[in-house]
């Protein structure tokens, strides 16, 4: 990872929806190893949903990772870049997509950072704490794959 | 050859709605519904469960308004572990939850009223829905969307501040709040950099009231002629009759103004409210039982709060107040679009309260927590952003909760709702034998001004994801449309 690059992950989802908890749980892990490893460039976020001000949020990063649940058969987990369009997400819990709060972004700012959004896949969503057995197996997965590209620094 | 049109949502795991619009050989609307699925489920899902889960629980609910649930639910234990109805916290406690509640209220309306309803103004109900959003708002008026987006951060960090964190805050405990605010975070929110701070929130509190006012003397015809119709009025106020967004007794209005709930203790609410079951929505529709079924029904939310209230004790939102009660002379106003008007004057009292209970000492100091003699049941009321949220707990003596019953701001709003679909349907769509982006536009700006909680469904920015569906009186379709 280039030094000072400033990166953001946030996640977004409900915990008690079950597997919706799904980057709420990946950003819970990485903090302490991003703090092991001493990165105080890159920071952890996570809440309910993405909504207008984390256009805000995001607007003097160099990077930022969103990372969400999918109920999409996607295999395990799925990364990749995100461009801007102000479509919404389509996942049923979320108020805007990362694409929307990239838009939204630009419009406001004429700025924005490099944005990418690893999606996991979950299976259960019921009014419910904890990951089922599969999700739980797919976050390691991701976990491990993100962790890599930290290191890296090569998010291609 | 009779129709029906229906528009539907794309189903929500939390909740969706439906409009069906029933026309007859002629063209004329006939019948008009909205349909929502409601949280019944999770009323069942908490039986069983200790009692003290419950404020954190709730916020499983939905993402829109945690906080709301969060704080009824704290209320109705309140009751439960003896910490009294509403006046016995300590000040410290009743403040930081106060302090809660109105950065809830003022995130909240920031949210609709400039990502959902400005759009709607600033390019026309019928405007391209491509546009009609933030995104095309950022590009038209970039400061209006900034203020926008700063206001909604500006109640989120107040949130984040008391709950204690974004995600199932903890801030509401039965009987008291389980933090103070650091000083360094007051001092933040007082004298932070701007915009972040609460001068600067009330500064742009009164700007979008007089943005408002200023596009109404420009559109009076929009704004005072859309949705129109005789409702009750219910909310909290104050015991002087004060406009009170935390705690109150209960009051309802009717059309004229004449008191039909005269402050009586929610406690009771069982005693005065009850709600109607119609096979053809899985909502309830509450009415109060003394004018039954048919003219029981009441409208909640801003349009209410400021029909049922006296004044406003703060004094920019009381000179807003007496200008917009003015207009209608004093009496309840019944035009929906002034929903938004409404809000914006509790917007400004929100930022207002909110810099009140900052420069507070109890805020940053006190005891935190009363008990008093357990009792087995409780009710918790509070005047959430769309309107009055009711929860109400039963526990046994392993203190576990046997019965839970919420009534929800939407479901209150639900006859209001399905009035202004009524009303806007025979204006807009009569005579019209074709589905048309003005006629599901006409239909959403109406539902849109109660800003209802589907649940995501009306959250998404720009226009709710629907399904328009045409069928011939036997129920064959004939036309769908998709908008996404």
């Amino acid at each position: 990872m280039p030094a000072g690059k400033s990166i953001l992950i946030y996640a977004y989802g409900n915990p008690g929806r079950q597997d919706d908890g799904l980057g709420n749980a990946l950003v819970e892990a990485l903090g302490p190893w991003i703090a092991e490893q001493g990165m105080d460039q890159v920071e952890v976020d996570s809440n309910f949903q993405l909504n207008i001000e984390d256009a805000d949020n995001i607007k003097d990063k160099d990077a930022v990772v969103f990372v969400d649940a999918s109920i999409e058969d996607i295999g395990q987990f799925h990364f990749g870049r995100v461009e801007p369009s102000e479509g919404r997400s389509e996942f049923t819990l979320h108020s805007a997509s990362p694409a929307y709060i990239l838009a939204l972004c630009i419009g406001l700012y004429n700025r924005h950072p490099e944005t990418y959004l690893l999606q996991i896949r979950g299976y259960e969503w019921e009014f419910q704490e904890g990951l089922s057995p599969g999700a739980a197996e797919n976050l390691d997965a991701a976990l491990d794959f993100l962790k890599g590209k930290i290191e890296s620094g090569d998010w291609n | 050859m009779g129709r029906k049109i229906t528009i539907e949502p794309v189903t929500r795991v939390e909740g969706h709605g439906k409009v069906t619009i029933h026309l007859d050989d002629y063209g004329n609307v006939t019948q008009t519904r909205l349909h929502i699925v409601e949280f019944r489920g999770f009323e069942r899902f908490v039986q069983g469960r200790p009692y003290w889960e419950m404020p954190v629980l709730v916020q499983r609910l939905c993402g829109i308004c945690p906080v709301s649930h969060h704080l009824a639910a704290a209320k109705a234990l309140d009751v439960i572990v003896g910490a009294g109805t509403g006046e016995g916290l300590t000040p410290t406690a009743e403040k930081m939850r106060r302090l809660m509640h109105y950065g809830q209220i003022f995130q909240s309306h920031s949210l609709h009223f400039f990502h959902l309803a400005s759009p709607d103004m600033v390019f026309g109900i019928d405007g391209d829905p491509a546009t009609r959003n933030i995104i095309g708002l950022a590009l038209k008026n970039p400061e209006l969307a900034v203020q926008g987006v700063m206001m909604r951060k500006f109640g989120q960090e107040i949130i984040r501040a008391t709950a204690g964190k974004k995600i199932h805050g903890t801030g509401a405990i039965p009987g008291g709040i389980n933090k103070h605010l650091s000083i360094e975070e007051r001092d933040e929110f007082l004298k932070g950099a701007d915009p972040l701070n609460a001068d600067r929130m009330i500064e742009w509190s009164q700007a979008a009231v007089n943005w408002f006012k200023d596009y109404h003397k420009k559109n009076r015809d929009f704004i005072d002629n859309y949705a129109v119709f005789p409702s009750n009025h219910l909310s909290l106020v104050r015991k002087d009759g004060a406009m009170d967004l935390y705690h109150g007794v209960l009051r309802a209005v009717d059309p004229e103004g004449n008191k039909i709930l005269h402050d009586v203790d929610y406690q009771d609410y069982l005693d005065y409210i009850d709600e109607e079951v119609r096979s053809w929505s899985y909502m309830k529709f509450p009415y109060l039982k003394e004018l039954g079924k048919s003219k029981g029904w009441y409208t909640v939310g801003p349009l209410g709060r400021l029909n049922t209230a006296d004044f406003i004790p703060t004094p920019l939102a009381q000179k807003e107040f007496e200008e917009y009660k003015a207009y209608t002379k004093g009496k309840p106003n019944n035009m929906s679009m002034h929903m938004h008007w409404a809000r914006l004057i509790e917007i400004l009292h929100s930022a207002e309260m909110m810099k009140e209970l900052l420069i507070d000492p109890d805020i940053v100091s006190g005891e935190l927590v009363t008990k008093g003699e357990k009792r087995n049941q409780g009710v918790g009321l509070i005047e959430a952003p769309r309107g009055t949220l009711f929860h109400h707990y039963e526990i046994n003596g392993k203190d576990q909760v046997i019965m839970a019953n919420l009534i929800v701001s939407t479901t209150n709003n639900n006859q209001p709702m399905n009035e202004a679909v009524n009303y806007v349907a025979k204006n807009y769509m009569t005579g019209q034998d074709e589905i048309t982006e003005p006629m599901m536009n006409a239909v959403e700006v109406g539902i849109r001004a109660y800003d209802p909680c589907l649940s995501c469904a009306t959250h998404a920015f720009g226009q709710m994801p629907l399904e328009f569906s045409l069928f011939n009186s036997r129920d064959e379709l004939i036309d769908f449309r998709r908008r996404s």
